[in-house]
């Protein structure tokens, strides 16, 4: 499953971020872990500034904090903020209507719905073991990052 | 048959099950799923509750009172998998939840498929049972080799 840049990036910063709510990081700081544009990583964490799953704190020192709930927000709910995860293809598209469109769509319907509930069981708080696993495991490069990249991995492959 | 090695945590004591537990796992499996299936569990009591080396049936008890049970059992070769410990059944009273109580009872059913001598655990579970889903995930859980398969027998 290939998700988007602005998704990826929002996972890593969740993770990054509720490994410990009490810290406050720098979207800088982000940005330097997963090596990411610090601009497009500034535009992901205003959208989850809006949602309130960071909090961002003004002045010397500022940064950003995680404000979620680690055990019950899953990595659906963070992808849902950023791309479609409904049902591919086209449906209004002639082709839909044919036999051969709804043998396709059925075929693509098993493969969304075992992606979807993968996605929706797997909680920040899963992913976090994931990435100390992948941490002890000794996932090599920038810490932080390439452990978040390969727990990531792992699950939407 | 009962087994007396129960596991204990500062609240939580996790024993075999007891023929006296039907009643219980009845009522509870009701309040949990909705659907009372005492037919079904007479039988898997016969099976599961009898002391045996790859079966089990455990039931978790704080204060004295059974508060979950799960139950699991040895299987090989089927599918073509060697031996690995299944888990057919959870359940924890909605009330006693957020406790680690699935934890500790999954803990207790993978010691006892270590000791049984296997060293992979799975499980099946509804597309749709989040909850459910999320705490086999949480407890490190990934998909498996397998992929399920069916479909509608027509008359």
């Amino acid at each position: 499953m290939r998700l988007q840049t602005a998704t990826r990036i929002a996972i890593y910063a969740v993770l990054d971020l509720a490994a410990d709510p009490a810290r406050q990081l720098s979207s800088a700081q982000i940005a330097g872990r997963f090596g990411v544009s610090g601009n497009h990583l500034s535009k992901v964490l205003r959208v989850l500034g809006r949602v309130g799953l960071v909090e961002a704190l003004r002045g010397a020192g500022g940064g950003y904090r995680f404000r979620g709930n680690a055990k019950r927000l899953t990595l659906l709910d963070v992808i849902r903020l950023f791309e479609d995860v409904g049902p591919g293809g086209e449906p209004g598209e002639p082709a839909a209507a044919t036999a051969e469109g709804h043998a396709v769509r059925r075929v693509l319907d098993e493969i969304d719905d075992t992606a979807q509930a993968t996605l929706s069981s797997i909680t920040v708080a899963t992913m976090l073991k994931l990435v100390e696993a992948e941490r002890r495991a000794g996932a090599p490069g920038r810490p932080a990052g390439r452990a978040a990249a390969r727990a990531l991995a792992r699950v939407a492959g | 048959m009962m087994h007396q090695n129960p596991e204990t945590t500062p609240d939580v004591r996790v024993r075999t099950a007891r023929p006296g537990d039907l009643p219980t796992v009845v009522a509870l499996d009701a309040e949990t799923s909705g659907l009372e299936k005492a037919g079904y569990w007479k039988k898997r009591f016969a099976w599961y509750a009898g002391g045996h080396r790859d079966r089990f049936f455990l039931i978790a008890e704080a204060e004295g009172a059974p508060v979950g049970f799960i139950v699991g059992e040895v299987r090989a070769w089927e599918f073509g998998s060697p031996p690995s410990g299944w888990v057919f059944a959870i359940s924890v009273k909605p009330q006693a939840r957020l406790h680690g109580l699935g934890t500790v009872l999954l803990d207790a059913l993978c010691a006892r498929f270590r000791k049984a001598g296997v060293h992979q655990v799975r499980t099946m579970l509804a597309r749709d049972a989040q909850l459910l889903m999320s705490f086999f995930r949480s407890q490190g859980m990934m998909a498996g080799p397998f992929i399920q398969l069916e479909k509608a027998l027509e008359p």
